[in-house]
Order: structure tokens, then sequence, then C-alpha cells
């Protein structure tokens, strides 16, 4: 409970900075349904690009240029071992006991024959990975997304989702329960540099494809979302967008 | 004792799934009448190309766009792709401009999406069990890559054409690439107009020819 308050003032913080430099939808862009709060998310949006260009891009781009590949594998790992454990967890809330079996087997071979989960061996040896969050088990027990959000320093969300992190930090033993507090930040600071490293390449990507970066997000995130729930739900039938073909 | 049958059990399932693993890829059963034999057909060609070029490894721009012209492009239905991001925007559009916004649309999705060519190195795919009837003229072929990070869902939505089965729209990850367009399409021609969207993707274009590659 104490870190829901402190978050809650990190998040209140950032949202004040954001409010102060609003930005609005440019002219001409219509509406979408699933974004009623576009304007304001906007500016939260862009104020975490600027977060990303000036503060964390470099700091990976330094991260990646101290730590040799298999370095940085081996935190990619650790923490990929780590966060099974709640995949696990949750895949027991989301009622798929095989799958949570599945995902423990994988942490029990990577902390063992893995070396503490620095190695991923349980991928070749045939347990593939999953990962699943509060967000989706809410989803999964039928809470609806609500409208999207763009949170400060989280990025793209939606009111569901916003629960759904509170609760994973809320819940996560190296984040809330860590008594060191110089500890907790380094390894909270390696988790972030260690998160925006995966998609170190893929972010390069998406500012060249993109023709407006918020709305692409945005439309990706929310389809992205909604097709992990239906997996998990296993309809995936229903995740198939249906076209408006201009020739019908 | 129990427990260390239980791993050589375990070894011996290890190497059991590397060795099936690695078989799966090499066994290339070339079947283009059927939507997922088209796709493992061109996929296991991509990668295997992919391994044996040092040059694409590098990432050499210009040789990664023309093994995705030779063996992708063909298979795949852009006009079909650019029709449905456009919407119902689509037939305001003259047939010039339809012409470049197809060949527009497609040098920036090539330009963009065939830089992660590159990357490949031992990627497994897996195919998931293809969910459709014989008479199907839309079929979904949904596969996993699975590589170093976290599993990729990589989906094909593909359509009978005369001419064979032809990809449309793929999801990367969860996300439908027309789907993804569509409100960016739209948002630029009621800003801009059709003409401001040729331009902005002709203008975009050149600037990704222009830049250094990164690698």
């Amino acid at each position: 409970m104490y870190l829901l308050a402190k978050l809650k003032h990190i998040i209140l913080l950032g949202l004040i900075t954001t409010m102060v430099g609003c930005a609005s939808i440019p002219a001409g862009v219509a509406p979408s349904p699933n974004d009623p709060w576009e304007p304001f998310n906007r500016s939260v949006f862009e104020f975490n690009e600027g977060l990303d260009s000036y503060v964390l891009k470099p700091v990976v781009k330094g991260y990646r240029f101290v730590l040799p590949e298999f370095v940085r594998d081996g935190i990619y790992n650790f923490f990929s071992n780590y966060s099974d454990i709640y995949t696990a967890l949750q895949n027991l809330l989301q009622g798929k006991p095989s799958l949570a079996f599945s995902d423990l087997m994988r942490v029990v071979v990577n902390t063992t024959f893995g070396l503490g989960g620095l190695i991923d061996m349980a991928t070749p040896g045939g347990l593939p990975k999953h990962k699943e969050d509060w967000g989706q088990t809410f989803g999964v027990w039928g809470l609806p997304s609500g409208p999207y959000v763009v949170l400060p320093f989280f990025g793209p969300s939606t009111v569901r989702d916003t629960l759904g992190t509170a609760a994973d930090l809320e819940s996560d033993y190296l984040f809330a329960y860590v008594k060191d507090i110089g500890l907790r930040n380094s390894i909270t600071g390696l988790r972030v540099v260690n998160a925006r490293n995966t998609y170190y390449e893929a972010g390069d990507l998406l500012d060249g494809a993109a023709i407006d970066k918020y709305s692409f997000v945005r439309d990706a995130y929310i389809q992205r979302r909604e097709y992990q729930i239906n997996e998990s739900r296993d309809d995936d039938e229903s995740v198939i967008p249906i076209y408006q073909n201009p020739y019908e | 004792m129990k427990s260390n049958k239980t791993i050589q059990q375990y070894c011996l399932a290890l190497c059991a799934g590397f060795f099936l693993m690695s078989a799966s890829v090499s066994a290339q059963t070339v079947d283009q009448s059927t939507p997922d034999g088209l796709i493992k057909a061109v996929v296991s060609d991509v990668m295997a190309s992919v391994k044996s070029d040092p040059e694409i490894q590098k990432g050499n721009v210009p040789r990664i766009v023309d093994l995705v012209e030779k063996k992708i492009v063909p298979y795949t239905d852009m006009r079909r792709t650019t029709e449905m991001a456009m919407g119902p925007n689509w037939k305001k559009a003259s047939p010039e401009q339809q012409a470049q916004l197809v060949s527009e649309f497609k040098s920036l999705l090539i330009r963009t999406y065939s830089g992660a060519l590159s990357q490949l190195r031992d990627q497994t795919i897996q195919f998931k069990p293809l969910r459709a009837a014989p008479d199907d003229k839309e079929v979904v072929v949904r596969t996993v890559v699975i590589g170093r990070g976290d599993p990729i869902p990589l989906d094909y939505r593909l359509e009978k054409t005369p001419s064979g089965w032809r990809v449309y729209d793929i999801n990367i990850m969860g996300a439908w690439l027309i789907e993804a367009y569509r409100n960016q399409f739209a948002n630029q021609i009621s800003q801009n107009g059709i003409e401001g969207l040729v331009k902005f993707l002709q203008d975009r274009n050149k600037q990704l020819a222009a830049a250094k590659p990164t690698n």
C-alpha cells in the first residue's frame, strides 16, 4: 500500500508536468471511439517520447556499448525467468493449470540447468515462454478494457491495464518487497533498461513506418492486448478484423 | 535415485527437442496449393537465403530489398492491402493516385520491415494448426517466431486469387498491419487530402532511402 501511494505521487507529478505543456489533437483528426481522452493522451505521449529520446534511449545505447551481447542476454534471461513465476501465477488465476505447470517447469529448468536463469534452456527444450500479467487476467475474467490511456513513464495503457499495472507492481517481489532501497532502485533501473533494450531496433522501425506515431501505437496496442486476451481465452476467431472493402 | 532418473529423462527429452526443432526447419515440403504450404515454403526459402548471405546479415539494405522483391512480394497482394487500409477513401482516389499509393505504401513497408530480416539467425518458426475449410476463400495462417527473446506471434491473412493464395495482411505481435494503418491513412487524408497522403509517403520513402543504414 505504501508503494501504491508512492506510485500515485510519481504519476501525479508526471501528469502535472505534461498538462502544463498541453498538446491538442491535430486539426482534421477524427476522434477514435476507443480514445475519448485523446488531447490529454497526446500530451502524455509527447512527454514520454521526450523522456525516451533524451534519457532512456541514450542510456540504453550506452548499455549496449558497455556490455557484450552475451551479458545483456543473460540479464534479459534472468528477468524473463523471474517473470515466468508471475506468468505461472496468472495462468493459474485464469484457470489454465496445465499452462501454469509448464511455466513453473520453465522456472525450475532455467533456474537449475540455466544457471539461475541466465540461460533459457526451457525454450529449446520444448517448453515455450508465455507472458501473462494482471491486465490480461482481468480481461480474461471479463473486465472491459475501458478507454485508452497513455501513462507517464509506463506508456500505452487502458483503464483496465492501469489497474493491472498497479497490481503487477504491488505483487512484484523485486519491486515491492526488497527492503534495501539502493538495491531495489538498482534492480528497477536495470529492468527498465533491459526492457527498453529488447525493442531497441523495433523502436527505430516504428519511427520509419509510422505516418502518425501516436495513433499507430494506440491502434497497435489496443489490438495487441485484445489478441493476447483472446488467445488466453482460446477463441481466436474473433480477433480477425473485418475490413470495409471499398468495392462491396 | 529417483530424481537422478528424472534428470536423465529430462536431458533425453531436451536432446529430442533440439533434434525435432532442427528437423522441422530443414524439412521443406513445398506445396503452394494450400495457404499454409505456401507460407511454409516462402518462410523456409527466405530464412535459408538470409542465413547463407553474410551481406544481408550485416544489414545491406539493397540486398535485403532485392530478396524481399524476389521471394516475398510475388506472394503478396499489395493492391488489396492498400485498398483495405484506405477503406472508403479508396474510391475517391484517381486511378493514378491509386497506383501511386500502392507503390509508395509497398516501398514504405519493404524499407521499414525488411530491416527485421537481417536479424534472422537461429529462430525457428512454429506453425499452429490451420483452422480452415477446404473451400474457404480467406484463411489466417498462424505462426510463432521462437528466438532468443519472447516468442513473437506472426500471422498471415491470405486470400485465394485466380493465380493462387496471396498474403494481404500480416499480424505482428497481435496487431494487424491494415488495422494499424487505417486511422493513420484516414487522418492524413482528412488533413491534407489524398494528394497529401501520396506526398507524405513519397517524402518518407525518400528520407528512408537517403538515411544511412544503422548497422
